[in-house]
């Protein structure tokens, strides 16, 4: 009896295990085949935004903290980033590592603010801490204000690919995201991203059975706007401008509306969702203001019919993890 | 058999031959639709872009001319993914318009990296036919040079010798600011401060305040669209005006007029390069226009948009291709200009466009005789002189 039980319970685990690897391999190969049907450009913004949706959906759905400020880490990267490349003339590999240590530094001060506090109040302080950011931002003139850091050059990456070809940019974007998606999957199924999820179910729990809770989200955290400073870094270099859209209130939203649709808590989802969202924002843009109103709709819908989100829905469907 | 074959083909390549000569060209109108500057160009750009297309008659030229248009939210971001994706997608010849002075940087940068044509209208910063000119940019209806030099150079000259600077804090609020101080300075006045305000803003009352405090005679407003007749309307509220200071607002055009009114408008000094007022034939397109735009006068982007896009054209009708957009461009440079709006001018090597400008002051509610009947012209600076020397430029295009 005991043996039927664990040999269904090890066909569930191989069952779950092959689901995780057929979506990998169906997720890369798109991604590889994109470019030569899709704008690649349209492809390799949405590669961005799928990485700032992963790092966020690590902090929201493994440890059940709501950030609202995710734009600070995201944006500021992209302005050093920037910055590098184009003030201080360096290899746009450099760029992308000030960039992603720029909001490693942020993410480890912000982090150690916010994670004092629970639920409301953590997300109003990372809200409070984003705006703040964000009027710096406006202000100082290392960002260009209004104007953002224009004309950020793509440079040769090791000195030997020109990243101005698009092909070129856009492998080295894939390569990095798709890496930085793995660093992910392996801390979620690390012990370490055990612990999170104890301490994302039951926070008192986990301290009760020795965890240092806090020291374990602060990580979790700077985790989190390390990988979203990495999405923004590689933006900076994508669309060659850094500018106040990446720091403002609206983009933390914008990512929670990404990981939402996607799915919490999932592995893919968040992909999903940024894809969705990245593709209604650019082929329904001439609609204007419209654009707006359509997601909300879609947004509501989301919350209404598939509350875990598209992936998380057509996991539970097909009984895998995804 | 085989002679019908071979005559059969034969017809096939003359029609596609045929079809070959025609030249596809497409115009992006990138402007904004439904921000602070959307009443002084984005629709009313599009109307005109669109009656360019007509007065040039595409089939008589063998061309086919597409409009396409979109919002850039007066975010750079924005507006250079639109005009990337334009150009390597949609196959956008040209991109006119472009209010706001940094979306215009940025997509100047867009249109020289791949090889289009760029016709500005309705951005003002200077730069673009300064250090930041571009083989790719035509820059056509007016600068913060030109505004500085005509609008505050007259107002110093009339007594108006210190100064206060509210700037919208963005690249074209700082270029209007750096050009205007200048020629208050070079014409013995002084200034006592400056104000950054954000773009689109709402409140001005702690900037006002700010201005009144300097005891300034002239309050220089270098912003424009919505945050200029906020900045009017809040100081009328403040009683900056009946104090004794006075705004001028750098950079205004008619369509603020309206929106104030001629009761709180009246007295304003202000340079446009176009009045639809000015003579038989701006009357007559104006009435077109307003088929598309009722109860609005076009301002001098908007009649920009129609001359640069007629121009544009002209030109590709000449080399038969839009393909090459510097090339395009050097024949724009090298055709002189002509059109019923700016009548005759030319396009100097570093882009700038040149024709007269115009100062003018908005009349009081006695004076004004009919609707849109806003301003007295006060005087006429010649093209030659109206804008910035090229000897003056730092634009690497002009070699001396």
């Amino acid at each position: 009896m005991a043996n039927t039980a664990d040999a269904a319970a090890i066909r569930l685990h191989r069952r779950t295990d092959s689901g995780l690897g057929i979506a990998a391999v169906v997720m890369v190969t798109c991604l590889v085949v994109a470019p030569f049907v899709l704008y690649p450009v349209f492809v390799m913004k949405a590669l961005c935004f799928a990485l700032f949706a992963c790092a966020f959906n690590l902090l929201i759905g493994y440890v059940g903290l709501v950030s609202f400020g995710h734009a600070l880490f995201f944006g500021w990267a992209s302005y050093l980033a920037a910055h590098a490349a184009k003030s201080w003339g360096l290899q746009p590999e450099l760029a992308v590592v000030i960039g992603t240590a720029t909001a490693a530094l942020l993410g480890f001060v912000g982090g150690a603010i916010a994670i004092r506090r629970q639920g409301i109040y953590f997300a109003m302080i990372t809200l409070a801490l984003a705006q703040m950011m964000y009027l710096v931002a406006l202000r100082v003139k290392l960002t260009g204000g209004e104007d953002g850091i224009q004309d950020v050059p793509r440079g040769k990456l090791f000195g030997a690919f020109d990243l101005n070809n698009e092909m070129t940019m856009y492998a080295f974007v894939l390569v990095v995201v798709l890496a930085a998606l793995f660093l992910i999957y392996r801390i979620i199924n690390s012990p370490f991203g055990e612990v999170l999820k104890a301490i994302r179910e039951n926070e008192l729990r986990s301290i009760s059975l020795g965890y240092r809770t806090d020291r374990y989200k602060l990580a979790a955290f700077v985790l989190s706007a390390t990988l979203a400073g990495l999405a923004g870094s590689l933006k900076a270099l994508v669309f060659q401008l850094a500018s106040l859209t990446d720091v403002h209130w609206t983009m933390s939203g914008e990512v929670i509306l990404m990981t939402l649709v996607g799915g919490l808590g999932t592995v893919f989802g968040p992909v999903a969702g940024a894809f969705i969202i990245v593709a209604m924002e650019n082929y329904l843009a001439p609609l204007g203001q419209w654009v707006l109103v359509i997601q909300g709709a879609i947004f509501v819908a989301c919350v209404l019919t598939f509350r875990r989100g598209i992936v998380g829905e057509l996991a539970s469907w097909l009984r895998v993890k995804l | 058999m085989r002679l019908i074959a071979s005559l059969a083909f034969a017809a096939a390549l003359m029609t596609t031959a045929a079809h070959a000569q025609t030249t596809n060209v497409k115009v992006g109108v990138l402007t904004d639709m439904s921000s602070l500057y959307a009443d002084d160009t984005g629709p009313g750009s599009v109307a005109a872009a669109k009656m360019a297309v007509a007065d040039f008659n595409p089939a008589a030229h063998n061309m086919k001319v597409d409009i396409i248009v979109a919002d850039h939210q007066n975010k750079p971001d924005i507006g250079s993914s639109i005009a990337r994706q334009w150009f390597d997608t949609q196959n956008v010849d040209a991109i006119v318009d472009v209010p706001n002075s940094a979306v215009a940087l940025a997509v100047s940068d867009v249109a020289r990296e791949k090889n289009k044509a760029l016709l500005v209208s309705g951005a003002a910063i200077s730069d673009l036919t300064g250090p930041k000119c571009s083989p790719n940019t035509v820059h056509w209806t007016y600068d913060t040079w030109m505004l500085a030099h005509a609008t505050a150079g007259a107002l110093v000259k009339n007594g108006g010798d210190s100064w206060f600077f509210l700037t919208s804090d963005y690249a074209f609020g700082h270029a209007l600011e750096r050009d205007a101080t200048a020629v208050v300075l070079a014409n013995g006045g002084k200034v006592l401060g400056s104000v950054a305000h954000p773009l689109n803003n709402q409140d001005f009352s702690s900037f006002l305040l700010q201005a009144q405090q300097s005891k300034a005679k002239i309050i220089g407003l270098a912003n424009a669209g919505g945050d200029t007749i906020n900045s009017i309307k809040q100081g009328a509220e403040f009683g900056i005006t009946a104090g004794g200071q006075h705004f001028a607002a750098l950079l205004f055009y008619i369509g603020d007029v309206e929106a104030l009114g001629l009761k709180v408008a009246q007295g304003l000094v202000l340079t446009e390069t176009f009045y639809w007022d000015m003579n038989d034939a701006t009357r007559a397109w104006t009435k077109r226009w307003q088929v598309e735009r009722p109860g609005k006068y076009p301002n001098m982007n908007q009649a920009g948009v129609y001359a640069a896009t007629l121009h544009y054209l002209k030109a590709v009708a000449a080399l038969k291709s839009a393909a090459d957009g510097k090339a395009v461009v050097d024949e724009m440079k090298k055709m002189p200009t002509d059109d019923p709006l700016f009548g005759k001018g030319i396009i100097r090597a570093d882009g700038r466009k040149i024709h007269p400008a115009y100062l003018f002051q908005v009349k009081s509610p006695a004076e004004s005789k009919y609707p849109g009947d806003d301003y007295i012209l006060k005087a006429t600076i010649p093209a030659d002189q109206a804008f910035r020397p090229m000897k003056d430029d730092n634009c690497p295009l002009v070699t001396n």
